[in-house]
């Protein structure tokens, strides 16, 4: 494989708290090539958002902080450029756009001025360049009589056409990532179908790497190449998306699959994975996954497993899947 | 009118009947202004059987939470009528209406809006008996242990407060509160899309234990596809305030007849990424109309792809089609709809 777009390496972030100090994000390594679709897949807590914000350098510090690794963009080390340098980054060369438009857009500025404000900030456009532009990106990602849109304010848009509008944001600098953190969440399930279908074709188009975050497996399955798989801030599994659903060899992406496969269930009763995740300040011994695993045995509760390498972008953190295949 | 649409295996008289139930809003936009009105509901009707699950799907704005809260009768119905065990509650009040809510139960979206934060676990399940003057205090308190444990919460719970519960936990304890009133009709309105993916599962399968064990009915109100495939026995299909496809679920997984379920259905991803390479899809084009002022003829015909002429005049009514009711002028003849297009490998 040629150089990937993006390349982070052993990343950790913690968060000081009055209970103490917890690893939001522990060790972790993944890559995304260009052009391709990565889904970073956990529930609540497993860390997957605060791993986004750190690529970015944005996390609150404190409380947070990047305690260690190194994330590549293109080859330019990220996390030591200085505070200007990576601003220029921001919305450039790596674009998020998040669960909720509503709350990503401004309020009280119409959507010429919003779109505006990246093309002139990172391309120095004139203002009549940038009203030009701003209609030609709301025509790509599909919004109609974008003349008329373009002056109209986010209250007066639906919320797909304003996940559009974020999007022609993000993508007005043809970034090298899009990060895309529960991009169709808020989304009725025709509109989650357009928006996927204009990231996938955008990303086509641009050859840029999309970052999907995401805790739908349907989702996962649509559009992802390969899928890294989290729990409580670490990384359980990883593989390309075939491997992850017909080969998973971690029992907690298999508790995930399960749980979400509803209607291939034969038998009345779903299968769930038993008990929560646990709270970050009382993770408990061993593996993580340890209390909610139907395999667990003696070791899994005193000693925490490795990430074991498979092949290539196949890895999985567990002593039982590690065995199974010496 | 239409005869109220049944499931065909259902031979004792229904719980709960909803006959041509009409909501509208009302919008002042100012002492001139000509009256508007959002068209929330206009005219739905269907039945739920004992211990049957009748889900309702659709998007947002197509009136399945208003279908509940009318159920309910947190809302003054427009027109229409609800016969609970076939007597018309459309309109009591009083002692009457209580009454009524006790057969009648409701589980909402968010457990942490629906649990008061300063009451303990205890007060909150005594709190229906204690309003419906069910028991005396002690007997109250030995009833909410015993529904816990139904739930799958031990006693320990009982002192507890919400914020020291997880999402699904809190969920288990709305559903105590219901079940403590012995209902004959549970609404769940959107019961497990505010929990984490893992906790959907047990949340789920504690419902349909219950159902078994205790005959509840459930009017099922969801917009995860997948799920209402998994768990209903009929699923009626609403798009702007109508119902446009009432089918036994086994109907549903072989073939939906209508273009909006067609297009819904074909639209919610699978989590198979095999199905997903050779799956066919329709991807809708616009959003839903405002339902101030719903499009003329049928309501969804501006997004339809097999629409014409006759479609944006004449408004098509929900009508007996084979095995289901649809609302579609075509619906029946030979063909319709074609099959969705097939998807190109992933999206595009």
């Amino acid at each position: 494989m040629s150089q990937p777009v993006l390349d982070v390496q052993g990343l950790s972030v913690n968060f000081r708290t009055s209970h103490g100090v917890v690893n939001a994000v522990e060790d972790l390594s993944f890559q995304i090539g260009e052009g391709e679709t990565v889904a970073i897949v956990g529930e609540s807590g497993s860390g997957k958002s605060t791993a986004a914000l750190a690529l970015l350098r944005l996390i609150p510090d404190p409380p947070g902080k990047i305690v260690s690794g190194s994330v590549r963009l293109d080859g330019t080390e990220l996390l030591t450029l200085s505070e200007s340098e990576i601003r220029h980054i921001r919305g450039f060369k790596i674009a998020m756009i998040f669960q909720d438009p509503m709350m990503a857009l401004n309020p009280v500025y119409t959507i010429e001025r919003q779109i505006g404000e990246v093309l002139q900030l990172h391309l120095g456009m004139s203002r009549r360049e940038r009203l030009l532009e701003a209609i030609e990106l709301l025509r790509l990602v599909g919004v109609p009589a974008p003349e008329e849109r373009v002056q109209q304010y986010p209250h007066n848009l639906s919320g797909g056409m304003r996940q559009r509008v974020m999007i022609a944001m993000a993508l007005a600098c043809r970034p090298r990532l899009l990060i895309a953190d529960e991009p169709t969440t808020a989304l009725d399930v025709t509109v989650q179908a357009q928006v996927l279908d204009l990231i996938q074709g955008l990303k086509d188009k641009f050859g840029m790497a999309v970052m999907l975050i995401t805790h739908d497996l349907g989702i996962v399955a649509e559009t992802a190449d390969r899928v890294v798989v989290m729990y409580t801030g670490r990384k359980v599994e990883e593989g390309s998306v075939t491997e992850i659903f017909d080969d998973l060899r971690h029992p907690y992406t298999r508790g995930l699959l399960g749980a979400a496969k509803w209607e291939e269930g034969d038998g009345d009763m779903l299968r769930e994975i038993p008990g929560t995740v646990p709270s970050p300040f009382d993770m408990p011994t061993g593996c993580s996954f340890q209390p909610r695993c139907p395999l667990a045995e003696a070791r899994c509760l005193s000693d925490r497993p490795g990430l074991e390498t498979f092949a290539p972008g196949r890895e999985v953190r567990c002593f039982i899947a590690g065995e199974a295949r010496s | 009118m239409i005869a109220p649409p049944t499931a065909s295996n259902v031979k004792e008289p229904p719980v709960l009947e909803v006959l041509d139930l009409v909501k509208h809003y009302p919008i002042k936009d100012g002492l001139f202004a000509p009256d508007r009105v959002v068209h929330a509901l206009d005219g739905v009707t269907l039945t739920v059987g004992r211990g049957e699950t009748l889900a309702v799907v659709g998007e947002s704005g197509c009136g399945k939470s208003t279908l509940a809260r009318c159920i309910m009768r947190l809302e003054i119905l427009t027109s229409g009528t609800l016969l609970l065990h076939g007597k018309d509650i459309s309109h009591v009040g009083g002692r009457d209406l209580r009454a009524m809510r006790r057969r009648l139960q409701i589980i909402f979206q968010n457990p942490y809006a629906s649990l008061n934060p300063r009451w303990s676990i205890g007060s909150l399940v005594m709190d229906p008996m204690r309003l419906h003057k069910i028991g005396d205090a002690a007997g109250r308190r030995a009833r909410a242990v015993e529904l816990l444990q139904t739930v799958g919460l031990g006693a320990e719970f009982m002192s507890r407060y919400p914020h020291e519960l997880s999402g699904g936990q809190r969920q288990r304890v709305a559903i105590a509160r219901a079940l403590a009133m012995q209902p004959d009709v549970i609404i769940c309105d959107e019961p497990v899309s505010a929990l984490d993916v893992s906790i959907q599962a047990q949340v789920i399968n504690l419902l349909k234990k219950l159902q078994k064990s205790l005959g509840i009915a459930y009017v099922f109100i969801s917009h995860d596809l997948s799920l209402v495939k998994h768990i209903s026995d009929r699923v009626a299909v609403m798009y702007l305030g109508q119902i446009v496809e009432l089918a036994d679920t086994s109907a549903v997984r072989q073939r939906v007849m209508h273009p909006y379920s067609q297009a819904l259905f074909s639209a919610a991803p699978v989590a198979d990424p095999r199905a997903a390479a050779s799956k066919r899809r329709i991807i809708l084009s616009g959003d839903v109309p405002s339902p101030v002022d719903p499009p003329a003829g049928c309501r969804f015909h501006t997004r339809c792809p097999y629409a014409k002429d006759i479609c944006a005049s004449e408004a098509p009514q929900l009508r007996a089609v084979e095995d289901r009711f649809v609302r579609c002028h075509f619906a029946g003849e030979p063909g319709f709809p074609p099959p969705a297009p097939l998807s190109e490998g992933k999206y595009t």
